[in-house]
């Protein structure tokens, strides 16, 4: 459940982190393959090397879904059908690499924002980031 | 018996040498409380939880913060057999605290995070996933003795 205003934190924090989608969404990538390396399994198909053009444009693309459904969360079904219909049929990511991957998020946010990843902007953006994933599993079965 | 790189205690070592015990205990407990709400189930007697300014300013949170790591201090210091460094805790939070294991989980979850934000850049990816495995291990321990 978020409040009203845990909404606008979220929607401030990733509105703030547009610009620099793709460090923070290579760097959440990386640190899922560093710590479950099952994860990487989806991605033998790419170079998921640090620094390499597939693992930026890649983190880039998720970090820019993420920000674009931060901005009405009451409509996220809507706003991730498309890729929820990609994840279902095409991607079928196993939904627990949702999980891993949100920890890491919130872990590099934390490295990037430090002091200012405060207790309740954390408990926001984890509940956010379920819910993201909850929704992006909806089609799965 | 956990295999460790020379990598994984070198990073563990160094991180536990760089961290302020009594800002980073307190700070960890204190996110628990107000990330996992459901937490304080456990911290009746603390006083004031009602919020998180609550929580972050409340001296019980604090000092048990404290005290949880310097307890993982004990880890640190015993490595390779982490599993009997901690039966007896495992034993109290069992039977005496009646902690479910999960939250270990949970509070380790919100140790890494305040880590990360103290240590910036140099909490990589690899140091991360060291940092991880270790409190696994330590999770792992403390839940070992319920039955």
């Amino acid at each position: 459940m978020l409040s009203a205003r845990e909404k606008e934190l979220i929607a401030e924090i990733w509105d703030r982190l547009t610009p620099v989608a793709e460090d923070i969404g290579a760097e959440a990538l990386l640190r899922m393959f560093a710590t479950e390396p099952g994860s990487k399994t989806y991605f033998s198909h790419l170079d998921i090397s640090p620094s390499s053009a597939h693992l930026r444009s890649h983190g880039k693309k998720i970090v820019l879904a993420i920000a674009e459904g931060a901005k009405d969360i009451s409509q996220l079904a809507v706003t991730l059908g498309p890729l929820q219909t990609l994840h279902a049929y095409q991607l079928r990511i196993d939904p627990t690499n949702f999980k891993f991957f949100s920890h890491c998020m919130l872990v590099t946010l934390a490295a990037h924002m430090r002091n200012d990843f405060t207790p309740v902007a954390h408990a926001a953006m984890d509940k956010y980031l379920s819910a993201f994933a909850a929704v992006l599993a909806e089609k799965f079965r | 018996m956990v295999e460790w790189t020379d990598f994984e205690r070198a990073t563990i070592a160094d991180i536990f040498s760089k961290i302020q015990y009594e800002v980073v205990g307190p700070a960890a407990l204190a996110r628990c409380l107000v990330v996992y709400p459901w937490t304080q189930r456990y911290f009746g007697n603390f006083g004031n939880l009602y919020n998180a300014a609550a929580i972050s300013g409340n001296p019980m949170v604090a000092k048990h913060g404290t005290t949880i790591l310097h307890g993982l201090d004990r880890a640190v210091k015993n490595m390779d057999d982490i599993k009997a460094t901690y039966a007896e805790l495992s034993v109290l939070h069992s039977e005496k605290l009646h902690v479910d294991p999960d939250n270990f989980k949970l509070l380790s979850d919100c140790l890494t995070i305040v880590v990360a934000a103290q240590l910036g850049k140099a909490f990589s990816g690899e140091v991360q996933a060291a940092f991880q495995k270790f409190l696994a291990v330590v999770v792992s321990a403390l839940g070992r003795q319920y039955h």
